[in-house]
């Protein structure tokens, strides 16, 4: 939609959020999208809404994975044409305003949307498609707790039977949030839901049905509630090797400068999402391979003979998969309890430290002490050290890891001048 | 010890094992193994019938609805009651700690405890978000508890236990007094891994369920530095 076409109102918002956008980013306060979003929220309350109406929208939502997941699906849909998108992760209702009025007038948009919101922005926004990634522990001092949410998503969808949805057949918890409650003994109308199977590492979260609260037995991949018909959906797109099975029974090899099974994953899935716009995987899967890095994510960076990668973990389940992606080479971990990151630390004993035994190991940020501990009870040898700089002059020429939660990751991505 | 190996069974990580609590059952098989005590540790899951001749049973925090159930199934399976009565040593966090008194409250409903401690739950104001620290009972001769909690419920304690401890910072049962004991039996809201922030009160655990009245020092460099910097956040909010 463009700004001719919106209403007089809404039509002021969008170019104050965007002259804001403009002014925050001048005043060196960040990339703009969230304050730029918020004045124009102020003015107008609809105007999600007003710049959302005339696309075709995917929201993709979920603990883990929503950023990459939304970078792959915007560059598989771009097959169609122009994507509206909110890139650098502000993913609650102001960063969507903000990303829509910068985009103008596009056909598509691709939205990644916080767990917390997805019912908002699903009223909002009337998307074609949303895709659910799964539903892990996260922030526990604040964050609503799993089962919590699942009823969250699932009184949301109710709510919009038309909506497509992209689901994970593996995390129960997600097939449990859109699958249509019993209301006096008749089904509920719900979604069409296409399954996908990425692969989950984590299954903490999921032993309890949130149906019933049976056990969920597991056996290889399939899972299933021993106490009511609760299972593992039969997937439609299922990881396979380096590549993805499409519904059709096809094969398609996926590379990517991304590291790690787990963006194998978030490929699939976004490959999913942009079927759901008519995207054959054949034309879209070679537009995959030109995502490098997400707001400094999987970046890497040379300094003073280092080669220096960033890889973002913030709950124990991206923990597990940032080892799975790290090479054997030193490893810098460092760990904050600020707000954006959760205040309480209890989840680093959630996470097996023990893969790192054999490589150089430092550590620091805020919480270093906390890793600490940890890591002397899983015997895993470490040097503590102050400060980033000191890091890498402890670490000889050659690979560096850095795996880092959300504002220690902020911090460092900031003293490599807020790489991309 | 009831066998040559010190046994401690970590209860329900299935359903009661939200906030990293599986830390407790690291730490303390890690401190015994350090002594030169054999451990075998033992997880058993809500469908397997509790074992009644461990040392030491450790029951973490977990939402509302497997908290009910782990009650439930604690109540009905009668394992833990029988390793109690024969002198087991019980440590309880958060959502363990409440379930082992006799009452507590989970989405809206009160719910039957174990009655294992004096003690009752129910509903608070406010969430209890945040550092949790407190000097703890003299007759257990330990230094102060550091730890965070995250709860919305409140204990009231009857004459049959005592306070684990007075609260410095935070909430705790009821912004007074924090955890509650008796005999070998010890319950906190300091939650999750608590042990990792207190190696003194996990040496208690394991003098209760070795009988040692001295166990050898071990290296806490890490976890000193650890309690005093959270002691110097504490100190810096108020
Ligand atoms: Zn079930």
């Amino acid at each position: 939609m463009t700004d001719a076409k919106l209403p007089l109102r809404a039509k002021v918002a969008s170019s104050v959020s965007r002259t804001a956008g403009a002014l925050s980013r001048a005043a060196g306060r960040g990339d703009g999208s969230v304050i730029g979003g918020w004045l124009g929220l102020k003015i107008d309350p609809d105007l999600l809404a007003h710049l959302a109406a005339g696309r075709a929208i995917a929201l993709i939502s979920g603990t883990n994975g929503k950023t990459t997941t939304t970078r792959l699906t915007t560059a598989a849909v771009g097959v169609l044409g122009p994507v509206a998108t909110n890139s650098f992760g502000a993913n609650m209702p102001t960063g969507h305003t903000s990303a829509l009025a910068k985009a103008g007038n596009t056909p598509y948009a691709v939205l990644e949307v916080d767990e917390h919101y997805l019912s908002q922005v699903l009223d909002a926004t009337n998307p074609h498609v949303v895709a659910l990634l799964n539903l892990s522990r996260d922030q526990l001092d604040r964050a609503k707790e799993v089962a919590m949410m699942a009823q969250l998503w699932r009184s949301a969808l109710v709510r919009h039977p038309q909506v497509r949805v992209v689901a994970n057949a593996d995390d129960p918890m997600v097939v449990w949030s859109v699958t249509p409650p019993v209301v006096q003994g008749q089904y509920v109308q719900g979604p069409q839901v296409t399954w996908f199977s990425a692969g989950q590492r984590w299954h903490d979260d999921s032993w309890v049905c949130p149906e019933c609260g049976s056990t969920i037995q597991r056996n290889g991949e399939q899972w299933w509630c021993s106490g009511c018909p609760m299972r593992r959906p039969q997937p439609h797109w299922v990881v396979e090797d380096d590549g993805v099975l499409d519904p059709g029974g096809a094969w398609h090899k996926v590379t990517l400068q991304l590291p790690g099974r787990v963006n194998i994953g978030n490929a699939a899935t976004a490959l999913a999402v942009a079927a759901e716009f008519g995207v054959r995987p054949v034309d879209a899967v070679y537009r995959l391979r030109d995502v490098a890095s997400i707001a400094g994510r999987y970046a890497q960076v040379q300094r003073d003979g280092r080669n220096i990668r960033l890889l973002l973990a913030k709950n124990p389940a991206s923990w597990l998969e940032a080892f799975d992606m790290a090479d054997e080479a030193p490893t810098l971990l460092s760990i904050n309890a600020r707000d954006p990151d959760g205040l309480d630390t209890s989840w680093l004993f959630d996470v097996d430290f023990s893969p790192l035994r054999g490589r150089q190991v430092l550590i620091t940020g805020d919480r270093a002490y906390d890793l600490a501990v940890r890591l002397t009870v899983n015997d895993v040898p470490f040097q503590h050290v102050r400060t980033f700089a000191a890091a890498v002059a402890e670490v000889p020429p050659g690979r560096l890891e850095v795996i880092a939660n959300y504002t220690a990751f902020q911090d460092i991505r900031a003293e490599l001048d807020r790489v991309n | 010890m009831s066998t040559e190996s010190l046994r401690i069974v970590l209860v329900y990580p299935d359903l009661l094992s939200t906030y990293g609590d599986r830390g407790n059952l690291l730490i303390l098989a890690r401190r015994a193994q350090q002594r030169g005590m054999p451990v075998e540790a033992i997880e058993v899951r809500s469908d397997q019938p509790m074992p009644t001749s461990a040392d030491i049973y450790l029951i973490g925090g977990g939402e509302d609805g497997p908290q009910a159930l782990g009650a439930q199934r604690l109540l009905a399976d009668g394992g833990l009651h029988r390793a109690a009565a024969q002198g087991a040593v019980i440590f309880g966090v958060c959502a363990g700690y409440q379930l082992l008194g006799a009452s507590f409250f989970a989405k809206g409903t009160q719910y039957a405890g174990l009655e294992l401690l004096d003690l009752r739950s129910d509903r608070g104001p406010s969430r209890a978000v945040g550092e949790l620290a407190g000097d703890i009972d003299p007759r257990l001769g330990l230094p102060p508890l550091s730890g965070f909690e995250n709860h919305g419920g409140r204990t009231h304690l009857g004459p049959g236990v005592a306070p684990l401890a007075r609260v410095t910072a935070g909430i705790g049962n009821d912004g007074a007094t924090e955890g509650a004991w008796r005999g070998k039996l010890l319950g906190t809201y300091s939650h999750g891994p608590a042990l990792a922030r207190n190696p003194a009160l996990a040496d208690l655990l394991l003098r209760w369920a070795t009988g040692a009245h001295q166990l050898p020092p071990l290296d806490d460099t890490w976890a000193d530095r650890l309690r005093a910097e959270r002691r110097a956040a504490v100190a810096a909010r108020v």
